[in-house]
């Protein structure tokens, strides 16, 4: 088991013929995600030779994701379409009914993730989507969707859902002589799809998920919510991180959604709130790092 | 700032008093001239409270308003220089309300609030007299049209001689939102005037970054003169830098790391009297030696900083191209004329770090003694850097 992404996940790439995408689909094969396919409407037809990162991989594109899942039996994909694009592509996996839509892009207007959202929603949310402006979905061993690097670490029992792609890595590299089932970059921005608290629900129904870290940063009060969910829902252990202590009032870090706005979306209200509800907040990732290993080795 | 989100309301016919902007006296003498009457002084700075601060004076005549200008002219407002005032035809209050869109980051939706009880700061309404504040969710696809607009107007209780104006006005503010993609429009107050006419007083528009793209007029609204002057340098150089006030410069990959990083420093500063953080700068995942080099650039540039901590962990980048990127930029800043003297510590993890960390060593033993050292860990590499900044 794993969430979310396995050994049978088939992954389309929207926008596989950008340079983005081409370098990521190569470093996905190298990892043994299995891609079957890609889309972009302009270059309809064209066959890519990706054989060179998996001996069979000889990549049709496809005008549409409804023609690449009809096709190929896809039932996820990863965008790396460009922002003023996005929304379109979103709406059009959505309308085709992948199952898994992992939107990596950074930088699109949050009027079209708001829009996209709610289309998807109108639509019954069929299509469970991350991001967008995330790192994507890995369950190590098995299959990556996106762009965490998959050597960092194998297959193991700690599940991780994190807003910050490069604090994934750093905690999959810390506990990498522990592994994961499955590491979720649900990304930075104001409005995101999936969200910890999906995350959280999907690690707590996992019976190869035995411990979970949940990353969070400035904005927003996501993390209390997560908070709220693990209290009432979640009986594994969960050690926490936030990041942005030291952040001014009123300025952008890095993430479009990482700003405390007034007194609200602030580190210190999130990682008491975290651990209210009983969660084992680290002040630096590598001490998050060491709270994951007592209690791995208590379990 | 206030006349730029009235300058986006008249754009899209949302009706307000007339009044223009004026950098010095003369020009707020000539825009009082023009409007006639009593007018209202503003100064213009992104922050509330200006009226408390002195920052909005009443004046009769032009030569008045004209003196009124020059008293806020170079006032500080919360930390913020005035460098422009509204001089706006004064207008009799009978009654103050408030409406708003923003966007509601945990239900990813928007929300309409308004008020019949406006004026004061929303914040403060909001916790004292929740009950007189409408909160009213609207969809991104529906939107707001005239019964979404009459559902917004009646749930805060809008008396029937404004009910049908503040409707209009609801759905202009909308086109407002949705057309300039904004994050938030704010009108507080919007007021009723004694001869019943419905107006925005006062506003706030936030517009969203990633939208510049399609709204290249935007780059008017910059405020160049307000920014820090380093920071205004990283933007040219499209850098992501936030200045903040500290000795340790920071860089690092990725936000959430970087982010992270200046909590380390800042933990551990607290052994060595209280040394901070001086910047947020995020390289992102490429890490080039020409975005290495104008980060070191900037942040050297920082009089505050006293070391440096570049903190990368290799994810897609591998360290070994980092190591070279750091090599690389000490050359590019020697030929710029920017020799290094402030001491680097470098912590480089992840992918190839081991190579990565036997290139920083062998340029490291060529450096001055002491410039580039490198420590394994990042709570370590924090601990060490805030330890020079300290001695300096």
């Amino acid at each position: 088991m794993a969430i979310f992404l396995d050994e049978n996940s088939r992954i389309i790439v929207q926008g596989i013929t950008g340079a983005e995408g081409t370098k990521h689909t190569q470093r996905m094969l190298k990892a043994g995600a299995k891609i079957v396919g890609g889309v972009n409407a302009r270059k309809a037809g064209q066959e890519l030779d990706f054989t060179e990162f998996s001996p069979e991989a000889v990549l049709t594109v496809y005008g549409t994701v409804a023609e690449a899942m009809d096709k190929t039996g896809a039932n996820v994909s990863v965008a790396f379409v460009p922002p003023k694009f996005t929304k379109d592509a979103v709406i059009e996996a959505v309308d085709a009914g992948i199952e898994l839509l992992v939107v990596i892009t950074e930088g699109i207007p949050v009027h079209d993730t708001a829009e996209f959202w709610a289309y998807a929603s109108a639509k019954g949310n069929k299509t469970r989507i991350v991001g967008p402006n995330c790192p994507g979905v890995i369950s190590p061993g098995r299959s990556n969707a996106g762009i965490i690097p998959a050597d960092i670490t194998g297959p193991g029992p700690i599940g991780l859902v994190s807003k910050s792609g490069t604090l994934t890595y750093q905690m999959m590299y810390e506990l990498r002589d522990i592994g994961f089932s499955t590491a979720v970059g649900i990304g930075g921005d104001p409005v995101i799809g999936t969200t910890h608290i999906d995350a959280l629900e999907a690690f707590e129904a996992d019976p190869e998920t035995k411990a979970i870290v949940m990353i969070g940063e400035i904005g927003g009060d996501a993390e209390e919510r997560a908070a709220a969910y693990i209290k009432e829902h979640v009986t594994k252990p969960v050690v926490g991180y936030v990041a942005g202590f030291t952040a001014p009032e009123g300025k952008t870090m890095g993430h479009a959604g990482a700003i405390v706005s007034g007194s609200s979306g602030t580190a210190q209200a999130k990682k008491e709130a975290l651990e209210a509800a009983g969660v084992a907040v680290g002040k630096t990732p590598s001490e998050t790092a060491r709270l994951m290993r007592e209690i791995y080795q208590k379990l | 700032m206030e006349y730029q989100a009235k300058e986006l309301f008249a754009k899209h016919e949302v009706p307000v008093l007339p009044g223009s902007v004026a950098e010095t006296v003369d020009e707020a003498r000539r825009a009082a001239a023009d409007i006639g009457g009593p007018v209202v002084v503003k100064a213009q700075v992104k922050t509330g409270g200006r009226g408390k601060a002195g920052g909005v004076k009443l004046a009769e005549t032009a030569d008045e308003a004209a003196e009124k200008a020059g008293a806020i002219l170079g006032m500080d407002i919360k930390g913020h220089t005035v460098h422009r005032v509204l001089v706006t035809q004064a207008s009799d209050i009978d009654q103050e309300y408030y409406v708003s869109y923003l966007l509601d980051r945990a239900n990813r939706t928007y929300l309409a609030m308004a008020s019949v009880e406006g004026g004061m700061e929303i914040e403060q309404l909001a916790v004292e007299r929740p009950e007189a504040l409408a909160r009213i969710p609207v969809d991104a696809i529906a939107g707001v049209d005239a019964a979404k607009a009459a559902e917004i107007a009646d749930a805060a209780g809008f008396p029937a001689d404004v009910r049908d104006q503040v409707i209009d006005i609801l759905q202009k503010l909308w086109t407002v939102f949705t057309s300039e993609d904004a994050t938030l429009v704010e009108v507080n107050p919007l007021v009723r005037t004694p001869d019943g006419q419905v107006v925005a007083l006062d506003g706030k528009v936030s517009l969203d970054e990633n939208a510049e793209f399609r709204h290249e007029e935007h780059a008017q609204f910059e405020d160049k003169a307000a920014a820090d002057p380093l920071e205004a340098r990283a933007k040219e150089k499209d850098l992501n830098y936030v200045k903040l006030s500290g000795e340790v410069g920071i860089i690092g990959n990725g936000a959430g790391l970087v982010m992270s990083t200046l909590d380390v420093v800042a933990y551990a500063g607290e052994e060595f009297g209280g040394v901070k953080p001086a910047n947020f700068l995020d390289i992102g995942g490429g890490a080039s030696a020409e975005v290495m080099a104008n980060g070191l650039e900037i942040i050297l540039s920082d009089d505050e900083v006293k070391a440096v901590f570049v903190n990368v962990f290799g994810g897609i980048t591998a360290c070994d191209a980092v190591a070279n990127g750091i090599v690389h930029a000490f050359g590019l800043l020697e030929s710029r004329g920017d020799e290094v003297t402030k001491p680097l510590v470098v912590r480089l993890d992840g992918n190839n770090a081991v190579e990565g960390r036997r290139i920083l060593s062998e340029f490291a033993a060529t450096a001055p003694a002491g410039l580039i050292e490198q420590v394994d860990t990042m709570d370590g590499a924090a601990r060490r850097a805030a330890e020079l900044a300290a001695a300096k």
